[in-house]
């Protein structure tokens, strides 16, 4: 399988299965086109793609282009073979290794689009108690069997409502790590209106990674992001957010990330001006949410988001050849030492490796479950843990879903979220239509990027 | 090659057979939190 496209003068040619990426002249792209549906180069041209091509390129030309073609086919670069499948079912049984805990449902802001109901996921506004938590980071150890690495990411809500609980439960997970031969790593995610020099100090001590919530431009932010008065919120957070990234070490990480909607389809003013602020660690997003609401991103939308994406990427592309550049988190590829192809057929890993864990204790499949009872999985309380959905989780792979199977796209992509493809198609092996069209194209465009830098 | 240039390594493959190691962080905990792409992802496994 490949995918071939023009983008930016461009002729890019990705090979799915080995994970090659090239950039061809224009003879032997459209060659493609007649060894495409046979998924193969052959010894010998086909005729009637050499008398097709005679037109426009000299039989030199031909010659050589079908010769490179079929140099790269029995090198395994180009129409290579599936034989990941076979791998697919090594995931059950997996440790659980990253948990989501749900420090706070309950939140100071009432952003329009929130996914978890406003902050208190429909179940009500609580604050995970310190029990609760170390009993969480208990069960994370228990279940993790030899994964050294754990992570837990501080969530809710707003979890620096709850900031003591936050950091007695780094302070217990770090008495114990040691003696169980594990290296927590500590993320939090946080809209940043309770931040304090004293939770950045924290944050920045102990936290590998900070995502900090800011949807770009003031109007923007404060459309949507709004506090319980009906206020916006980009006053408070920005000089409280810029202090936390000028203190932070540069071994660690952190992200200003954002989410676009329908109303601002102009999303690369956003990010350029998150990159004004002085972040250069980037992640606007698109919303996920009923397509009936009036900011979400419809199919008809695609074509404008396609654009600006195209727009974004070439920004990127020349603020890095001019030394301003900056890390936009869904362009970020490496061609060459990315997660191995295990890791890209398990995607997400929810409800298997991934799990979060609410105020009261209940176990869901990630996050974007929480307040869906019917995926309750158990309860770090009383340890139960329903393993039958665990291993229903770890079979959802890139090969348990049709479409993922057949798409060029799988081993970037990962499968999609489960969850969404619950909430919008219904089924977690059936991918959300849009989320799809949007994913494919912002690869495209960093595939793209990296073909400009190489230049 | 004077019509195709190759941009990277291609070591899908390989990284099947010395991968699958877990060590690396899950997904949807590094930045987004709602949608997946696991290929920008940090590989922690020093022996591939």
């Amino acid at each position: 399988m490949i995918h071939k496209y023009r983008l930016n003068g461009y002729r890019i040619v990705m090979d799915t299965n080995s994970g090659a990426v090239h950039l061809f002249e224009e003879a032997p792209f459209l060659m493609l086109d007649y060894l495409e549906k046979e998924d193969c180069v052959p010894e010998l041209p086909p005729q009637d793609m050499m008398e097709a091509l005679r037109g426009q390129f000299d039989e030199e030309t031909l010659t050589q282009a079908y010769a490179e073609l079929r140099e790269l086919y029995t090198s395994g670069q180009l129409f290579s073979a599936d034989e990941y499948e076979k791998f697919a079912t090594m995931m059950t049984n997996a440790p659980i290794k990253s948990m989501c805990l749900n420090i706070a449902h309950d939140c100071n802001l009432r952003c329009e689009y929130c996914f978890a109901a406003k902050g208190d996921f429909g179940r009500g506004r609580m604050l995970m108690p310190l029990e609760v938590a170390k009993k969480a980071i208990d069960f994370l150890i228990e279940k993790s069997g030899p994964r050294h690495n754990l992570e837990v990411d501080f969530f809710g809500g707003e979890p620096l409502m709850n900031f003591d609980v936050v950091k007695e439960t780094v302070a217990y997970a770090r008495s114990i790590e040691k003696a169980h031969n594990k290296n927590f790593r500590f993320t939090i995610t946080t809209n940043g209106l309770l931040l304090t020099d004293d939770k950045i100090d924290f944050i920045n001590r102990e936290m590998s990674n900070v995502v900090l919530s800011i949807d770009g431009r003031k109007e923007v932010n404060d459309r949507l992001r709004v506090r319980t008065n009906g206020s916006g919120s980009y006053d408070t957070i920005v000089p409280r957010f810029q202090k936390l990234v000028a203190t932070r070490g540069k071994d660690k990480d952190y992200y200003a990330r954002g989410t676009f909607t329908k109303y601002n389809l102009d999303f690369t003013e956003d990010v350029l001006h998150l990159v004004d602020l002085g972040f250069d660690q980037v992640s606007v997003e698109p919303v996920v949410s009923d397509p009936k609401l009036s900011y979400s991103i419809q199919e008809e939308d695609l074509p404008r988001v396609f654009e600006e994406y195209e727009r974004l990427a070439n920004t990127i592309i020349a603020r890095k050849k001019e030394g301003r550049g900056f890390n936009f988190f869904h362009f970020m590829l490496d061609l060459n030492q990315g997660p191995c192809a295990i890791k890209r057929l398990r995607g997400c890993s929810c409800g298997n490796e991934y799990v979060a864990v609410t105020p009261e204790g209940d176990i869901f499949p990630c996050h974007q479950f929480v307040g869906e009872d019917e995926w309750k999985m158990g309860n770090v309380l009383d340890g139960s843990y329903d393993m039958e959905r665990k291993n229903m989780f770890a079979l959802a792979n890139v090969y348990s879903k049709e479409q993922c199977k057949n798409c060029w796209a799988k081993f970037y992509c990962s499968g999609g979220c489960n969850a969404n493809n619950w909430q919008y198609e219904g089924d977690i092996h059936k991918p959300h239509s849009i989320a799809c069209a949007l994913e494919q194209k912002r690869l495209e465009c960093a595939v793209m990027i990296q073909a400009a830098l190489a230049e | 090659m004077e019509q195709i240039k190759t941009l990277n390594k291609a070591n899908l493959k390989e990284s099947a057979v010395k991968g699958g190691c877990g060590e690396c962080q899950a997904s949807c905990q590094s930045a987004c939190k709602t949608s997946c792409t696991v290929a920008n992802q940090k590989c922690e496994n020093a022996n591939r």
